[in-house]
């Protein structure tokens, strides 16, 4: 059957398994990682993996999430490969330097097990800490079970790679729900991989005593916006190679995730439920129960959250009269940032939709797809175009009056 | 042979057998100098700047096989401004990152090489340069890191005992007494000792250095980069004329007398055996050291004596 094409075996593994699964099927040359909870069980795959001989890789244990983004550029503009992981306040602290590795256009890919940034402090699963890196010139991936966290590690690279491209790419998937829960994972065959995922030999960013380079330059006015300018056409460029890339790895192994959206009975939906991650797949139940009660709706997992996916958004909301976000994040100040950015984009939609989001499972709380229901049904009650009331809501906080 | 001897391979052991310490004189330094300039003039920095010279020369030693990783410093202007004074393949990420970004050149080199994409003998020198600041103040972490680790590159820190970048605000490194824009009546605390900090590391190879001692750096450099593994350590003092308030001409000569006042010492520690490398025939008073900036002009006759017996008692353990 074509689905078992390229299939070595199959394996349990928690998501941060399938991350440093993924590293290994893409042949990473080096690692440097600093522990974070609960991103510690990727490294100590990586460690494990080296230890048997079955991944050729130079891990540098760092002293900081500051320096790890450092050495990694350091490593990768020397030509090679790197993959690292962290999370939370380690993408915090590594936050300046988020902006070196795709200033100077080194595509680096990082597995981030999303967990909030403190205080309070709090281990669980939060959209916010990478959503918080949104402007730093990285792809983002946002993905759903362990499987696909290894596939898109892999993808990742070879978008990240491509010369239209050259921007380094976060794989990211909530901490414990994803990171830590074993789901069966199907592991391709290394020789399919190589094929798919030839070694990484770049030309324009190398320290190579043969061929002088300066990396990282100080400007002035005269070409800064010139800089920016290209990291947002390499985006634009990525939206292209995300769904080629997924569409070649499906052919390729059996396996593909809608590029940059991926739509579920959204044909002729009339609600639309928007959700990253873990939540897409609660929406999915969601709607077909609803959809059992003879309701049009149909779920939108926005797979990638940069690039943006604009025009496959407007797409798929063109002829919807509502739309629900569920944010599992929140920009203090405003709202759901999955909402903001979403309206952003349908705002010039002649059929104007109406929207409400909804802030939920912060720091973990549970979501079940029960509320994904009661709360979808919330928003479409009385639905008065250009009238949401409090279209900004914040689900089970306690001493909240409705 | 220990296990720190042995790291030091190949031509390292036959250049500097049987010496007493690495200096050589200054014929013989710079004979070691490559020919090939890799620092070109025309650059920003300050008439006077003792960090061009720095650069120029720690450049020929380390020669066309080698990558510079760079901090965020005044001296750094020239290679990060375009177009570029220097013609040594270089990077540069964060004021905090000289460390860490040696760490991994050197491992991504290393890659490279165990995977045979580059031959595996070829030598290539992985250096950092960075300021006082960013060395021991926002970098420490990540050198630290990099020495506790003993990845293999050399850290070039080029002091001039404040942050010149933003206009002489006071550094960890800015001595006691010192006058900064943060610091207008002296600063009251002593400079943080950082190489005897880096040789608590038991990295192969700490130096401290002056510009205004060629033949010390040359030999110092060049020591540091025939050892081949390993973290090892360089401290320079660099006298600056903008910060220190002195005239533009008398740069080397105020570096003489940070030496021969005895207020900064020229040592190394090889493999963990301190040796001073270079003792004044006769000390001078730090007066003189004094005298010769404006930073100290506020000092009062009773500090200077305090600072003088502080002084002679840190070299009669050497004596001189």
């Amino acid at each position: 059957m074509e689905k078992d094409k390229g299939i070595a075996n199959k394996m349990m593994l928690t998501g941060n398994y399938a991350a440093a699964y993924g590293a290994k099927l893409a042949r990473v040359d080096t690692i440097p990682v600093y522990p974070i909870t609960p991103q510690t069980s990727v490294l100590e795959k990586i460690i494990a993996l080296i230890r048997q001989g079955e991944l050729d890789a130079e891990y540098i244990p760092m002293e900081s999430e500051h320096s790890v983004m450092a050495a990694a550029v350091g490593a990768e503009a020397t030509g090679v490969r790197v993959f690292t992981s962290s999370t939370s306040q380690g993408l915090a602290y590594m936050h300046e330097n988020l902006y070196v590795a795709s200033g100077l256009r080194l595509p680096i890919v990082m597995a981030v097990p999303n967990r909030p940034i403190g205080p309070p402090v709090q281990l669980l699963a939060d959209h916010s800490d990478s959503l918080d890196q949104r402007d730093t010139g990285w792809i983002q991936y946002y993905v759903e079970d362990a499987q696909e966290v290894m596939d898109t590690v892999v993808q990742a690279f070879k978008v990240a790679e491509h010369k239209d491209v050259l921007l380094p790419a976060m794989v990211c998937y909530e901490g414990f729900i994803i990171s830590h829960f074993l789901e069966p994972v199907e592991i391709p065959d290394q020789q399919l991989v190589d094929e798919f995922l030839p070694t990484y030999s770049p030309d324009h960013v190398v320290l190579d005593p043969d061929n002088p380079m300066r990396i990282q330059v100080l400007t002035t006015d005269l070409y800064f916006m010139e800089y920016k300018y290209q990291l947002q056409e390499a985006m634009d460029n990525a939206k292209i190679m995300i769904k080629t890339v997924d569409a070649e790895f499906g052919e390729r192994f059996g396996r593909s995730y809608g590029g940059l959206v991926q739509p579920y009975r959204m044909d002729d939906a009339e609600i639309a439920v928007l959700s990253m991650g873990s939540i897409a797949g609660l929406s999915r139940n969601a709607v077909d129960s609803m959809r059992s009660e003879g309701l049009s709706v149909g779920s939108l997992k926005v797979r990638v959250f940069r690039p943006f996916p604009a025009e496959d958004l407007l797409e798929q909301l063109k002829s919807v009269k509502i739309i629900v976000v569920f944010d599992r994040d929140a920009s203090i100040g405003m709202g759901g940032i999955l909402y903001s950015e979403t309206a952003g984009v349908i705002f010039n939609l002649p059929t104007s939709p109406t929207m409400t989001n909804y802030i939920i499972g912060l720091g973990g709380r549970e979501v079940n797809s029960n509320d994904i229901k009661s709360l979808v049904k919330e928003a479409i009650r009385k639905p008065k175009r250009g009238s949401v009331e409090r279209p900004i809501r914040w689900v089970g906080v306690r001493g909240l009056s409705e | 042979m220990t296990k720190a001897e042995g790291r030091m391979a190949g031509r390292g052991r036959d250049l500097f057998e049987g010496r007493g310490d690495s200096v050589m004189n200054r014929r013989e330094a710079i004979s070691h100098l490559a020919k090939e300039d890799f620092f070109k003039g025309g650059h920003p920095l300050c008439p006077g700047c003792t960090g061009g010279t720095f650069w120029r020369l720690i450049a020929k030693v380390m020669g066309k096989d080698s990558i510079a990783c760079v901090g965020s410093t005044c001296v750094s202007l020239p290679i990060g401004l375009q177009p570029s004074a220097f013609c040594l393949p270089s990077i540069s990420v964060a004021m905090a990152t000289p460390g860490p970004l040696l760490s991994g050149v050197s491992a991504g080199i290393r890659a490279l090489k165990r995977k045979g994409r580059i031959p595996r003998e070829r030598q290539i020198t992985i250096f950092s340069v960075a300021g006082d600041g960013g060395t021991a103040d926002i970098g420490m972490a990540g050198i630290s890191g990099a020495a506790e680790r003993n990845d293999d590159g050399i850290y070039f820190c080029f002091d001039n005992e404040a942050y010149m970048n933003t206009g002489i605000q006071r550094s960890s490194q800015t001595p006691a007494w010192g006058w900064t824009t943060t610091t207008l009546d002296g600063k009251p605390q002593a400079k943080k000792d950082m190489p005897r900090i880096m040789a608590a590391h038991g990295i192969p190879y700490v130096a401290t250095a002056c510009i205004s001692f060629p033949e010390d750096l040359i030999s110092k450099s060049l020591r540091a980069k025939e050892m081949m593994g390993g973290f090892r350590y360089i401290h320079t003092l660099g006298p600056c004329p903008t910060g220190w308030r002195f005239p533009e001409k008398d740069a080397i000569k105020v570096g003489r007398l940070a030496v021969d006042c005895g207020i900064w010492l020229l040592y190394e520690v090889v493999n963990g055996e301190f040796r001073i490398t270079y003792k004044p025939r006769k000390r001078k008073p730090v007066r003189e050291y004094f005298a010769a900036q404006g930073r100290f002009s506020h000092l009062t006759e009773e500090v200077i004596k305090r600072i003088q017996t502080e002084v002679d008692q840190k070299c009669s353990k050497y004596d001189f």
